[in-house]
């Protein structure tokens, strides 16, 4: 027990009549990166606000590093980070000075501020531009001091709210690097995304859809427990195809990827590559039809799928 | 045809605009409740008209000529004798901390004075109004024939009128001082208010409450740099009043800061309250505008505050600028303190806690 950072169980919040988070349980081990995967208002951002104490719980209960929430709501905040989706901090004030304003909130004292604020614009590569107002930053340094702030006061468990959503891909490898940093000196870090090759580099994760938890686990164990197959089919006049095939019960999802057509099929199907010749024998005949390894992307689909239905 | 396309570009704006302005309930509402509201309000209360204003009376002569004297005053309606002091000293107290708005002395030789047809007693009045000391100012025009037994006496004047504290009877001197509530209410409650709001538009604010900071220590740092402007802006105003337009500093520096801590406290706290119920920087200024309209015309400072009809009075006393009005033309012009408008004061203290209260309340450290 004593290595779970975040224990939640039957969590319900309600925005009025709307169910915006619906009876997730969660298990989240200490020093890990664990993602939250999951559309835009499908709760993720509810979810991790509840569990730092922004939100009321309608029903269920939390335990975040061993304190109950809502009751140690106050006490968890000095053991907590949270960088918020969009930048909250002051744009009207320079990066040191938005950074010497959160040390004072934390209490840090006096005489290891400036030190601390030192280490934090050099693990963050801010430090020659520390004098310039954060309104004037570039996305990607926008999101190194939202991260320095929300690690000032070495925070057990860390909350990032989609921080990669205005950034480039480079910028993200590096905060990707920096995260695993982090996790590496004992932070826990609790990262909400939509994107897939983002999950993939968490621990574990759970995917959220319409409020609902529709699965949890290590990305690789996720792809491998999915029940569908997997299945690339190349060729000419896709579309149609993907039409077709889009009508059948057992197809699951169908996509076409650049020059192929990405189609998830029950695994009630036994030998599917035959089965799916024979649905469509006229279109199908003579293309090259092959069982892949599926996707985080693919687990995400089959996961959602009955919300989308 | 371009035109066409041009009519229709205006249409789709203004079409949006009209469907964001009803989605906006709070600007929608203020659209339909500014007119509604401070129209009905001002209406029936703004009156330049007044009668019945207050008076202390010192009777030196108690007789049935002076009876007869404070008759015909009641009679014309312009005053009314609401204290009886037994000397000039105590009525002038009174007239100093804006008890009354004038002191009728009647001499004890009133029945001599009245046969030798000399001046037969006086009115003094406090001359820091200037819209209330003329209207009782009309009491000098009272002819000495009405009273009763003197119809064919012919001589001076009934009563004979001075001023205190204005006898210039300068508007400045009376606004000057009170127009620094007007400033304060407009600057500081809409400072406050913004403050705020946009700290949670710009979604600092979501920031912030996910650290250690409680909500007063929030609102305690926010409140404080605008205390200190507020006394800047006081200080600009007395000074450039004292130089530029003479008004005159009757009262002690000390007591004038003391005043507008309370107002400025009271100001502040409004401020926050209003930053607890608009969501937008727009928002929160039109409901400064709501609460700046009856301060500017409801709290004396440009009509008699005697003249509204007591509901509206009552109203009155709830906003902040009528108590710092009475405080600072006190103050200011008759030399008055704190200590002897106590009412005024304990009504700033009152509201500030109140409201401090209720935005505390109301600023709740989640996002539900």
């Amino acid at each position: 027990m004593n290595d779970l950072a975040i224990k939640a169980k039957g969590v319900t919040h309600k925005f009025g009549d709307f169910t915006a988070v619906d009876q997730v349980d969660l298990s989240i081990p200490k020093q890990k990166i664990y993602g939250f995967l999951g559309p835009n208002g499908s709760g993720k951002s509810t979810m991790m606000r509840m569990l730092t104490g922004l939100l009321s719980i309608t029903a269920g209960s939390i335990e975040v590093l061993g304190m109950q929430l809502p009751k140690d709501a106050e006490a968890l905040r000095l053991r907590i980070g949270y960088m918020t989706q969009k930048f909250s901090l002051y744009d009207d004030l320079t990066i040191y000075e938005n950074l010497n304003f959160m040390a004072k909130i934390y209490n840090i004292p006096k005489n290891n501020i400036h030190k601390r604020i030192q280490s934090q614009l050099n693990t963050y590569a801010l430090d020659r531009c520390y004098k310039q107002l954060a309104g004037s930053l570039s996305g990607g340094q926008r999101q190194r001091l939202a991260l320095a702030a929300a690690t000032l006061h070495q925070p057990e468990l860390l909350f990032l709210d989609e921080p990669t959503s205005a950034v480039d891909p480079e910028n993200r490898r590096n905060f990707w690097e920096t995260l695993f940093d982090l996790c590496d000196q004992g932070t826990t870090i609790l990262v909400s995304t939509h994107y897939m090759d983002e999950a993939e580099r968490c621990h574990a994760l759970a995917i959220l859809e319409a409020g609902k938890k529709r699965a949890d686990g290590s990305p690789k164990q996720l792809m491998t427990d999915m029940s569908a197959h997997t299945i690339e089919i190349d060729g000419s006049n896709l579309r149609e195809i993907s039409k077709k095939l889009g009508l059948l019960p057992d197809v699951l999802s169908v996509a076409q990827q650049g020059a192929y057509l990405r189609v998830l099929v029950s695994n009630k199907i036994k030998n599917v590559e035959q089965w799916l010749q024979q649905q469509q024998p006229e279109l199908l005949r003579g293309r090259n039809i092959n069982v892949v390894r599926p996707s985080l992307e693919d687990v995400f689909v089959y996961s959602t799928k009955e919300g989308r239905q | 045809m371009a035109i066409m396309q041009s009519f229709q570009r205006i249409y789709a704006i203004l079409l949006k605009e009209f469907l964001q302005l009803s989605r906006d309930r709070i600007t929608f509402g203020m659209v339909v409740m500014i007119p509604l509201i401070q129209l009905l309000l001002f209406g029936y209360a703004i009156n330049t008209d007044v009668r019945h204003l207050p008076v202390a009376l010192v009777d030196y002569s108690n007789s049935s000529i002076s009876r007869n004297m404070v008759a015909v005053i009641e009679a014309s309606q312009i005053a009314k004798i609401t204290r009886r002091e037994t000397t000039i000293q105590q009525a002038e107290a009174a007239l100093n901390n804006g008890l009354v708005k004038a002191i009728v002395v009647i001499p004890k030789d009133v029945e001599k004075r009245l046969q030798d047809g000399m001046v037969a007693s006086q009115v003094i009045i406090d001359g820091s109004d200037t819209m209330t000391s003329s209207l009782i100012a009309r009491i000098g025009s009272i002819p000495r024939q009405i009273i009763q037994g003197y119809s064919n006496v012919a001589g001076n004047k009934l009563f004979e009128v001075s001023f205190f504290y204005n006898p210039e009877k300068r508007t400045a001197v009376n606004i000057i001082p009170a127009l620094a509530g007007i400033i304060l209410t407009m600057t500081l409650i809409m400072f406050t208010a913004i403050a705020l709001v946009r700290e949670r538009e710009h979604g600092n604010m979501e920031l912030l409450i996910t650290t250690p900071v409680l909500s007063i220590e929030i609102m305690i740092g926010k409140i404080i740099p605008y205390i200190i402007a507020g006394l800047v802006q006081v200080t600009i105003i007395l000074t450039l009043g004292y130089f530029i337009f003479d008004v005159p500093i009757n009262g002690s520096v000390v007591q004038i800061f003391f005043a507008t801590l309370l107002f400025i406290a009271a100001s502040l706290t409004l401020g926050l309250i209003i930053s607890t119920a608009a969501v937008t920087q727009m928002q929160a200024m039109q409901m400064t505008v709501f609460v700046l309209l009856p301060s500017i015309l409801l709290s004396g400072f440009m009509f008699p505050f005697e003249g509204m009809p007591k509901p509206f009075q009552w109203l009155a006393e709830v906003l902040p600028a009528t108590h710092y009005m009475r405080l600072m033309r006190g103050i200011v012009l008759r030399g008055s303190e704190v200590a002897y408008m106590l009412k005024d004061a304990i009504s700033l203290l009152l509201f500030s806690i109140l409201g401090m209260l209720l935005a505390a309340y109301r600023f709740k450290k989640t996002l539900d």
